[in-house]
């Protein structure tokens, strides 16, 4: 009897012990976890893109807990998950306008010309790098697909030489701008109707050689414009989607088809 | 200084506790899909190792020897190291949230991790001191981790070459498994002396 009951009060001992130094620890370190942080991550879609400028879904939920980045913050989950989390918050959203990347280039095969050959690494950057531009235009598009590779949701392709992003898919999370080494994503408001598809800072003269559907800096739109959300700068027509109401006229008047409906 | 070196070789190599001693196979097959979570697993598994030995050869030498319990060194091993993990992660928790944020999911599953709980009594067994303890936990843990890097090494490149389809998955990487078992039976023919 008497070396089984030390056994067991030994061990129950060593236990309670343990349990004791569990739970006094438990207490000393206890880290408080905001139930607010709890409840926005609930409603952050978890991609962890970091579209949000965030290091995750987790750093975005703390952040937002603390007041710190806005309740609408997430380019992911747009308005409904920005309506979801201002209630756990208690403020209200002003409601984020979607947004979708657009790849400013419209220079397919049909349109502009391969000048020389490029044997390489498949990647943008990589071509970049090199030196020397494939393609006739030195501003447009590579085709070679970094921004594909880059978007975590599939939503940019490259068909017949340009990106082209598919508008359903596109969560504006803003891979794909940051990956183009040529600048050519922009993200814009998905409701825009008109968009210039080129990105060609050359005077008018070059861009014509080089390209047929490129934008030569005539300012024809920008004198059609009533709304004068129209400025070409470095040869080259921009839009202010503030000020833009989608008449058309600029598409309508521009002599190189540069600017399209979208 | 020297023996210690020996059992710090001794335990990483020779006696390596996945490919020789096959403790650990759970989390070694389980957590080597990407270097850098085996290596956050390794981390964690040097950590408590260390700690868990150090622990039990104090409760070994000053508890259970002078109570004639030493058979009863299994139940309260495991008893240790469980809590154990659980202050260290609540301490981390606290004290070093980044670093409690890389181990993560690790930490609590190394609770259940044989190889903790095999060093500790393998100590025992070979009558090692503190220090020698300590020693010989942290040479383990050095052996385990760099069995699961360098088995989470050969699986990435084996997602990317084409396998045989019915090789995918599990067979292959017990395959890999055991290739490295078989290497590291080389090291068993250093003279240590």
């Amino acid at each position: 009897m008497y070396p089984v009951l030390i056994a067991t009060v030994t061990v129950a001992v060593i236990g309670f012990v343990m349990g004791m130094l569990l739970i006094t620890v438990g207490k000393k370190f206890k880290v408080e976890v905001d139930e607010k942080q709890l409840a926005v991550r609930e409603y952050l879609p978890g991609n962890n893109c970091g579209g949000c400028g965030y290091a995750g879904c987790d750093a975005m939920a703390a952040a937002i807990a603390k007041g710190e980045a806005p309740v609408n913050g997430c380019p992911v989950g747009g308005a409904p998950v920005a309506e979801k989390i201002s209630q756990v918050m208690g403020v209200s959203a002003d409601a984020q306008e979607k947004q979708v990347a657009f790849v400013k280039c419209a220079g397919t095969c049909e349109h502009t010309s391969q000048q020389s050959n490029y044997i390489g690494i498949h990647d943008c950057a990589a071509a970049v790098s090199s030196g020397l531009s494939p393609w006739a235009c030195d501003y447009g598009c590579l085709g070679l697909g970094t921004c594909e590779k880059a978007c975590p949701f599939g939503a940019i392709h490259v068909v017949n030489g340009v990106a082209v992003v598919d508008r359903s898919l596109c969560k504006a999370c803003g891979k794909c701008v940051s990956a183009c080494p040529k600048h050519l994503i922009e993200l814009i408001p998905d409701k825009a109707s008109y968009a210039v598809r080129c990105s060609s800072k050359d005077r008018g003269p070059a861009v014509k050689k080089n390209c047929d559907i490129g934008c030569i800096g005539c300012k024809l739109c920008v004198k059609q414009c009533e709304h004068e959300a129209i400025t070409v700068e470095n040869n080259i027509a921009h839009i202010d989607y503030e000020k833009c109401v989608g008449c058309g006229k600029c598409a309508e008047k521009c002599p190189a088809k540069a600017i399209v409906m979208r | 200084m020297n023996s210690l070196f020996l059992i710090i070789i001794t335990t990483a190599l020779i006696d390596n506790v996945v490919l020789s001693q096959f403790l650990g196979i759970c989390s070694f097959l389980g957590v080597s899909k990407q270097i850098k979570t085996s290596a956050s697993l390794g981390a964690a598994v040097i950590f408590v190792i260390t700690i868990a030995s150090a622990v039990a050869n104090l409760l070994y030498t000053f508890i259970l020897e002078p109570l004639d319990l030493t058979y009863l060194n299994t139940i309260v091993f495991i008893l240790v190291i469980a809590t154990l993990v659980q202050i260290v992660e609540m301490f981390l928790k606290k004290v070093a949230p980044p670093l409690y944020q890389a181990l993560g999911i690790y930490l609590p599953l190394i609770t259940t991790n044989c190889a903790v709980l095999g060093v500790a009594l393998t100590n025992v067994q070979d009558g090692y001191n503190f220090v020698e303890s300590v020693v010989a936990g942290f040479g383990t843990a050095v052996g385990y981790t760099i069995a699961i890097v360098v088995l989470a090494g050969i699986r990435e490149r084996i997602d990317e070459s084409a396998i045989p389809a019915p090789f995918r998955g599990a067979p292959v990487v017990l395959l890999s498994a055991a290739l490295m078992s078989i290497a590291f039976m080389g090291f068993s023919g250093l003279s240590l002396g």
